[in-house]
This record gives C-alpha cells, sequence and structure tokens, in this order.
C-alpha cells in the first residue's frame, strides 16, 4: 500500500524529534541534571515509527526499558516526557516515574518497563479487554532481543495464540542485551520460535522504514481481523551504549560510525522519498526547524519547572486506602 | 439465612458481579476445565470446585481457562484491569506466586504510583494458601506477608464464609489490586450466608470476642482457633478480645491499638512463618504506639522457622493450634 504524503510527513517528524530528543538527552545527561538511568532509541526509530504509524489512539502498546521512541511514536507529549525524564512535578507521570516508566494510559501507552519481558503479559491484557469489549483495538508488544529470551515472552506467545488475541510482538533486535550479543544469547531466531507457535513472523529490516511499516500493517490487519497474534523481528541498530555512560568497550571501535554512515533510518528515509520525488526537501527542512525548536523549547522549560512537593511522596499509590 | 460454605460463599460473590458488571472475568488454570478435551465442560470448576457453574451461566468469553503459565495470564489479568476490564483471575496456590510475582509486585502494584495516579488496576487474585491437606512444602504456605510489604497492594484474609462473600465482592469493586486468600482446608465450613450482595469495607477489623484480660489478633483460619482457645479460657473466667483485622493491607491499626490499651497483653496468631511475618509487624506496631499499656511481653503464636512438612504428624506439629494460642494467652494474662 502507498503511504500518502500526509504519513510520510508524520512518519518523518516522529523519526526525527526522536532522534533530537534522545541526542539532546545524551548531552544532558552527561550535564549530570538528569537523574537515574537513561537508555537511548536512537538509530531504531524506523521500527517504533513504522509500527506505530499504524495504530490509533484504540491501541495499546507496551514498552521496554529503551521507551522514548515508542512514547513518541505512539503520540505522548513531547515536552510532557521531557520534564517527566528531568523529575519534574508536571512530567507526563509527575515525576515518579522517570525515563524507565514513562506511561499515558490515554494515548494507549503502557508504560516503558524497567523489567526486561515485562510488556508481553501485559499486553497480552490489553488485547484481551480490547476483544472482549469489542472496541477493534490492537496491542503491541515491544522486545528486545535481550527480552525474547525472557519467559514472561514465550509464555505470552502461546497465550496470545491460545486465545486467539489481537496481538502483535515485535523483538527490537539491536544486537545487544546490555553488554553481550545477541548472536551468542538467543538461540534459534525469533522467527522460527514464532513459527513453533503458528504464529505468523517475519524478520524484517529495522533501518527501513517502508519495510517495518510494511510488515507491521500485515500484522495489524491480521489483529484487527481477528486472526491472532503476529511477531516481527527487526534487526536494528543503537548508536549509544545500553544505558548512558556505558563505554560500550563490547563493540568494534568503528562499529557506529559504520552504522550512522551506511545504515541510518533518516538517511534512508529521504533517500528514497527524494528518489521518488514524493516530498520537497524543503518539507524536511521545514521539519527539521520545528522539531529543533520543539525539543529546545522541551528542555528549557523542563528545567525551570518545579519540582514535585514533598506531599507528592505518599500520594498516587491506591486510588483509596 | 440459608447455611453455606467457603465454597459457596465465594461462588456466588463472583456470580453476582457477573451478573452486576459485564467487565468482570474470571480467569485461571482449569477455574471451568475441560478446554480442548473430549469429556465434559465445566469438568472441574477450580481444582477445589469454587468456580462450578459459573462457565454455564457466562461462557467462555468470560470464564477464561489458561494454560499452565501463571505469568502471563496474572500479567494478562493486571494489564487487563489497566485498560478496562475488572479481572478476577486465581492464582491456584499461592505458592506458585515465585513463577508470576514480577507482574504483580512490580506491574500491578506500581502502575498507579509511576504513571502519576493516572492507572486504575481494578485487579483481583485469587490464591489458595495454607497447611493442613498433607499438600506439603510448595502447596500449603502463608505468604501473605509478602504481599503485604509491597505498596500499591490490598490484601485480604477472610475468616470465614459470610467474610469470605462480603471482603470478594468488595475486592472486585475496588479500583486497587487486591490479592484475596482462601485457606484451603475452610472450602467445606459453612455458617449462614446472605443470598444478596453485600460488601464489608477494608480497613475495617472485626471483633469476634470481647474480654477484659487479653488481647488476641488473629488471621484466617487462626481466627477461629482463636475464638475457641478464648471461649474455653472464658469458663476459667480469663477474657479475651480477639481481633480478626479482615485485611492486612489497608491495616486497621486503630482497633489493635485501642484493644491493647484496654487489655494491656496481647498475643497475635499468624499461620506464617514467624520472620517478618504479620505478628512481628503488629508486635513492633504495639511497641512503638502502645508499649506502656503493656503488662507483659508480647507473645507470637506461629509455626517454626521450617518449610511446611508432609507427614501428618509433623504437619499437625507444624501449624499453630488453639491450645497453643491458650498457652500463650495463659502466659500473658499470669
Amino acid at each position: 500500500m502507498q503511504l500518502s504524503r500526509e504519513d510520510l510527513l508524520k512518519a518523518y517528524r516522529q523519526m526525527k524529534t526522536i532522534r533530537v530528543f534522545e541526542e539532546r538527552l545524551h548531552d544532558e545527561f552527561a550535564t549530570g541534571d538528569i537523574p537515574g538511568f537513561v537508555h537511548l532509541y536512537a538509530g531504531e526509530e524506523a521500527s517504533g515509527v513504522g509500527v506505530c504509524l499504524n495504530l490509533n489512539d484504540n491501541d495499546y502498546i507496551a514498552s521496554t526499558h529503551r521507551g522514548h521512541g515508542h512514547c513518541i511514536a505512539k503520540g505522548c507529549d513531547v515536552s510532557g516526557m521531557m520534564h517527566e525524564i528531568f523529575g519534574r512535578a508536571d512530567g507526563l507521570c509527575g515525576g515518579k516515574g522517570g525515563s524507565m516508566h514513562i506511561a499515558d494510559l490515554e494515548r494507549g501507552m503502557m508504560g516503558a518497563n524497567g523489567i526486561v519481558g515485562g510488556g508481553p503479559p501485559l499486553i497480552c491484557g490489553a488485547a484481551l479487554t480490547a476483544k472482549t469489549l469489542g472496541t477493534g483495538g490492537v496491542a503491541v508488544a515491544f522486545v528486545g532481543d535481550g527480552g525474547s529470551n525472557q519467559g514472561t515472552t514465550m509464555e505470552s506467545l502461546n497465550l496470545a495464540k491460545v486465545w486467539n488475541l489481537p496481538v502483535i510482538f515485535v523483538v527490537e533486535d539491536n544486537g545487544y542485551a546490555e553488554a553481550t550479543s545477541s548472536s551468542w544469547a538467543v538461540a534459534g531466531d525469533a522467527v522460527r520460535r514464532a513459527a513453533g507457535y503458528d504464529i505468523p513472523a517475519q524478520q524484517v529490516d529495522g533501518h527501513d522504514f517502508f519495510a517495518v511499516n510494511e510488515v507491521a500493517r500485515e500484522a495489524v490487519e491480521r489483529a484487527r481481523a481477528g486472526d491472532g497474534p503476529s511477531l516481527l523481528h527487526v534487526k536494528l541498530s543503537r548508536y549509544y551504549g545500553h544505558f548512558e555512560g556505558d563505554a560500550m568497550t563490547y563493540r568494534d571501535p568503528d562499529e557506529v560510525s559504520k552504522l550512522r554512515q551506511d545504515k541510518d533510518c533518516l538517511d534512508l528515509f529521504q533517500k528514497r522519498v527524494n528518489e521518488a520525488g514524493l516530498l520537497e526537501p524543503a518539507q524536511f527542512e521545514e521539519i527539521d526547524r520545528d522539531v529543533a525548536t520543539l525539543i529546545d523549547d522541551a528542555v528549557a522549560s523542563a528545567r525551570a519547572a518545579p519540582v514535585p512537593s514533598a506531599q507528592d511522596l505518599l500520594t498516587d499509590v491506591y486510588v483509596s486506602y | 439465612m440459608a447455611k453455606k460454605s467457603v465454597r459457596q460463599a465465594i461462588n456466588e460473590a463472583l456470580a453476582s458481579e457477573m451478573r452486576r458488571d459485564p467487565r468482570v472475568v474470571i480467569m485461571g488454570e482449569d477455574i471451568a476445565g475441560g478446554m480442548g478435551a473430549p469429556g465434559e465442560d465445566d469438568a472441574w470448576g477450580g481444582p477445589l470446585g469454587v468456580t462450578k457453574g459459573l462457565l454455564g451461566e457466562f461462557g467462555r468469553d468470560r470464564v477464561l481457562d489458561t494454560p499452565i503459565t501463571e505469568s502471563a495470564f496474572i500479567g494478562a489479568a493486571a494489564g487487563a484491569a489497566a485498560t478496562g476490564l475488572r479481572p478476577v483471575a486465581e492464582l491456584m496456590f499461592v505458592d506458585f506466586m515465585g513463577v508470576c510475582f514480577d507482574q504483580i509486585y512490580n506491574q500491578a502494584a506500581k502502575f498507579r504510583y509511576m504513571f502519576g495516579g493516572k492507572a486504575v488496576t481494578p485487579l483481583v487474585v485469587r490464591t489458595m494458601y495454607g497447611a493442613g491437606l498433607r499438600a506439603a512444602s510448595q502447596h500449603s504456605q502463608c505468604l501473605y506477608p509478602m504481599f503485604t510489604h509491597i505498596p500499591g497492594l490490598k490484601v485480604v484474609i477472610p475468616s470465614s464464609a459470610y467474610e469470605a462473600k462480603g471482603l470478594l465482592i468488595q475486592a472486585i469493586r475496588d479500583d486497587d489490586p487486591v490479592v484475596f486468600f482462601e485457606h484451603k482446608a475452610m472450602y467445606d465450613e459453612e455458617e449462614e450466608v446472605p443470598d444478596e450482595a453485600y460488601t464489608i469495607p477494608f480497613g475495617e477489623a472485626n471483633i469476634t470476642r470481647e474480654g477484659d484480660d487479653v488481647t488476641v489478633v488473629a488471621f484466617g483460619r487462626m481466627v477461629q482457633f482463636a475464638n475457641q482457645a478464648a471461649d474455653k479460657l472464658a469458663k476459667e473466667g480469663i477474657t479475651c478480645t480477639v481481633i480478626d483485622p479482615r485485611t492486612t493491607s489497608p491495616l486497621d491499626e486503630d482497633t489493635i491499638l485501642e484493644e491493647v490499651a484496654a487489655t494491656g497483653r496481647l498475643v497475635v496468631v499468624d499461620e506464617a512463618s514467624p520472620r517478618c511475618n504479620m505478628a512481628t509487624d503488629i508486635s513492633a506496631l504495639v511497641a512503638q504506639r502502645a508499649f506502656s499499656a503493656l503488662k507483659a511481653p508480647v507473645r507470637m503464636v506461629t509455626p517454626p522457622h521450617t518449610p511446611v512438612p508432609f507427614a501428618a504428624d509433623l504437619e499437625d506439629l507444624y501449624i499453630p493450634g488453639p491450645a497453643q494460642i491458650e498457652q500463650a494467652i495463659r502466659e500473658v494474662a499470669a
């Protein structure tokens, strides 16, 4: 299916927003002003955006510790995210979640997750809600190559198939679970594992937005039609370490610069669109300017925003107690 | 009013809430049974028949049998709760928490706080606990202290059929995640239970015996043992106030403190392993806030710090009983 110009502009804007958001966080983290752990999605943008362009607010996603990109792709407020990551009272989660727990249920974003493999069971539940209440929604579980090995993911593949749930499992395989190569840690491969559950699955080049978007569309359509779960094995690359501060001594010293040179998803997107004459260079430039302003403003307002008050420590534990 | 068993009371609570609210679904291993098998539908109705008959009224869309994958379906219940259903998931034995606890304590319990108060997770996990059926070390534990420890969870331990029905209906209508403990040795115990739906609020203790000499706090099955001990001692002129807190989270601290202030003597009876259990928790509460009222050291009646044994004579030794409670009361009253 041909994407509309509107879709292409939206996709580029989201991918660019994620890239600039993450590169800026890399710089801001180095100042020491961002608390805790931060895991950056830069390099992987085509996956989150390629998948989520097929979704609407009625659909749910569950993310991972590397969740900023999924949040932006699902439509979470970018400034609210930045405030959250800075631990501010007016952040998306009131400063109580931080980078690893950003969520916005109103946008169908069930949370980044500090537990590797935490999301797939939850997304089976979101899919069960959609099926039981007849909302027409689907649910997407993002996991990494590390998360793909967790028992929760295996159990969820089984449950989603047995219950015929509208779930799409997206295994984002960036080659490393922390500092361990997926070529060592993952026995077999995700597609053949899914085949063992009779779940349709495809491997796709995660640097190629168009390829991801296409296979995701098929999977989402299958789920919406009531034909059960699918799995996508997305091969992609992360530009930064597992966490900010990771010296990445386990990678070839020039690995990332080569990836940026040859496999950058934004470059590949622009090249493809330019060659097809679908968008004007000026349209990319306009988006680039907008995004730069958006992120500048988000950081400036986050830095100026109030921190939570002492009373906030004790609220939001229960609805009633 | 008809006499009903704990099993019937729980079944009625589930049925009435499923009738009342189409968002209530139940799920678990063999809660109906017979899925995909050539024999009867609703073959089990739960391993001890607690959910029997619900399949016939509510169908497979709302009575969901699961594969034996506790992480997946307890997590699915949490995810469904956060997105609009009100699931009641059965964790067949609480001992199985080890294969799914992350989905309860890191996920469901923390959504509301981590997401800045924007999540509502009306999840109920029903689970079977306790010793007495010769079920040995992996099917007999009282792990409610481990759930009580987690902010964001509510923990309910009914002590009778009447209590079970009212507390379970409250749990299903509650907007927070609730873990509901059913003692496996109590399912056949009967008492009068109304046919209609009613709720018992959380965090409000029930005083089952009133007396002047000793305050006894007990949980779940231990409440009836405490009552038996109190009734026996009353004939000798030692009178006890027996408190059933009903919920360990929230905990009705006020009632405990008021009653200890009145009697000056405390025995806490807890079937859970003795370290970091409800007995130690309540002893610490009283030591901190009612120390000056105490006329004698607090006594804790618990099992020993061992796994639950299999052999009948060993298990009988393991479980705290009325005789030990009586002994403890005599000691603090002396």
